[in-house]
């Protein structure tokens, strides 16, 4: 691995400052950077060259860890890779046990999961928002935000126990039933966040300062976003219809009605404007499911111990930042031989270079906020 | 442009009108909205002064539960340290000695019983796990410390009140 002092002292090309080129490091502590990633920028002066990501200074080897873990316990270690989406991450890992179970879980159960599911996304999306806001100049929409998911976490509280790890999804569906306050609360949580959401975008989308910011930096053209593998808004705000709910749609995301949007706009501002759309179509998502919660079980049976048979499993859900997937190769044990994650926020990094290669040091961090990096999903 | 699946809903830009486009206007909009929140309701929770209540599912700390009569529950079967997927839970198991039946319900107990509460990931695995009801998450949350040895609760840190003897303590960590 890298030290910040090798980095700058040996880079490659030694010509760099002869060529009046400066390379500068930002991060891994920097207070733009979202978390402990490693930004080596290669500056023409204000222009950018070059951006070299480097991970590691978050690697917990959880996918190892995995290896040693039973079906029912490895779950529980996605909750911290993409902290914002963890419930989203918990749901991928319990369908790909019950795909390898073969367990039909009870109509209550995929009900919960997707409500759930969609707060979690308009929760990571809530607080995506605030922060981009708070790194290109905007205090004030990071309270805001902050305000309304606040009444998401009460929910979650309430429901599952836990705040941000919310280790909710066991194999064959949810751990404990519903809290009665449950159905109400997030009535009243879509009534107020419906006003709110206007107020967003009064105070940030329509602003001519904010638009001036984000229109025409950060372009990324369709073909290069399916090349860097991006998915989730990043891809759709380039043009690109990779929205898994629809492509391959998981538990009852067939019988929902709901918008795919994109927008080909390759900008920063698109994978903005994506988001904001998206929110409204989560909000929509719960609306239609709240009232009709069928009755009966929320878990299906299981067996204590869970052994899956020999054979690979593959399964994807969309979380709040593109796609993401678990890969079991199971050798019929009680633990996996091997798991792999395929996090989104790792390939939607590797086009930051791309997107960020000739717009000003200034705009970087807007470019980056627009991707919506949490940095324990990219290294984990 | 037409999709290929239609799928996707496609959403457009609009270009700006002159009155979004005047940066004096979109500046004031703003004020009038920060402003405005001032006459609002305040969200924030004046916090040690001020306490949320939880959920009766909320994962905090955990508790050893005892019986009506005072007696512990665990007989250290060790589910909860198989199911744990942090590895935070350590035990020894004793067997009960003639004359300790007030102190344990069943022939074996837990002589020594710790939680290191630093690899606890809060997950309710244990408390899933535990086939006597011995085990669960209290509603606390905050453990402060100087050091890392005192994360380490055992049994005189874990255990509930005894209610025989400590009624009060027994149904404050009840919560009730």
């Amino acid at each position: 691995m890298y030290r910040t002092t090798d980095i700058l002292t040996n880079t490659p090309n030694a010509s760099l400052s002869e060529a009046g080129y400066m390379v500068i490091n930002v991060g891994p502590q920097h207070p733009a950077t979202h978390g402990v990633l490693h930004l080596v920028i290669t500056l023409s002066g204000e222009t950018i060259i070059n951006v070299e990501p480097h991970l590691g200074y978050i690697h917990r080897s959880i996918e190892k860890m995995c290896e040693s873990l039973t079906y029912r316990q490895f779950i529980y270690t996605t909750s911290r890779m993409d902290y914002l989406s963890s419930h989203i991450n918990n749901h991928c890992c319990a369908l790909s046990v019950e795909k390898g179970l073969q367990i039909e879980i009870p109509d209550r159960a995929k009900y919960i999961r997707i409500i759930l599911d969609e707060l979690t996304r308009l929760a990571s999306h809530q607080l995506w928002w605030g922060a981009m806001a708070m790194d290109i100049g905007a205090i004030t929409p990071f309270f805001y935000a902050f305000r309304e998911r606040e009444m998401i976490n009460d929910i979650m509280e309430e429901t599952c126990g836990a705040r941000l790890t919310m280790n909710y999804m066991v194999p064959g569906g949810v751990m404990f039933d519903l809290h009665p306050n449950f159905q109400k609360k997030v009535k009243e949580f879509i009534a107020f966040f419906k006003s709110k959401i206007n107020e967003y975008d009064e105070i940030l989308t329509g602003n001519i300062i904010f638009q001036n910011r984000m229109k025409g930096v950060g372009i990324i053209s369709k073909e290069d976003a399916i090349s860097y593998g991006c998915t989730g808004p990043t891809a759709r705000g380039s043009g690109v219809s990779c929205d898994v709910r629809k492509l391959y749609p998981y538990e009852i995301y067939n019988r929902i009605e709901f918008d795919e949007i994109i927008n080909n706009g390759c900008d920063s501002f698109a994978r903005y404007e994506v988001r904001m759309q998206e929110m409204k179509q989560s909000l929509k998502i719960i609306e239609q499911l709240i009232d009709n919660i069928p009755e009966g079980d929320f878990q299906a049976k299981t067996k204590t111990v869970l052994k899956l048979p020999k054979g690979e499993f593959y399964t994807r859900v969309e979380t709040a930042r593109g796609e993401f997937g678990v890969y079991i190769v199971s050798e019929g044990g009680t633990t996996p031989y091997r798991i792999k994650f395929r996090s989104p926020g790792f390939s939607n990094l590797s086009a930051l270079n791309h997107m960020a290669k000739g717009n000003k040091i200034g705009d970087l961090v807007a470019i980056m906020g627009s991707i919506d990096l949490v940095i324990p999903d990219i290294d984990r | 442009m037409q999709t290929l699946t239609n799928r996707a809903k496609l959403v457009e830009r609009k270009p700006l009108s002159f009155i979004e486009r005047v940066y004096l206007w979109n500046i004031l909009k703003g004020l009038i909205i920060t402003f405005s929140h001032i006459f609002k309701k305040k969200p924030t929770i004046q916090y040690p002064e001020v306490k949320r209540t939880f959920s009766p599912v909320f994962r905090g700390l955990h508790v050893l539960n005892r019986d009506e009569e005072g007696r512990e529950r665990c007989t250290a079967c060790g589910l909860c340290a198989v199911a744990c997927p942090a590895e935070a839970i350590t035990m020894e198991a004793a067997e009960r000695l003639p004359g300790e039946e007030h102190l344990y319900r069943e022939e074996k107990y837990a002589a020594r019983y710790e939680i290191n509460m630093l690899r606890c990931i809060f997950c309710g695995l244990c408390e899933e796990a535990c086939p006597k009801d011995a085990v669960y998450l209290s509603e606390t949350f905050a453990g402060a410390n100087f050091n890392r040895e005192s994360f380490v609760y055992g049994k005189e840190n874990l255990l509930i009140p005894n209610p025989k003897t400590d009624p009060e303590g027994y149904a404050k960590a009840k919560g009730n």
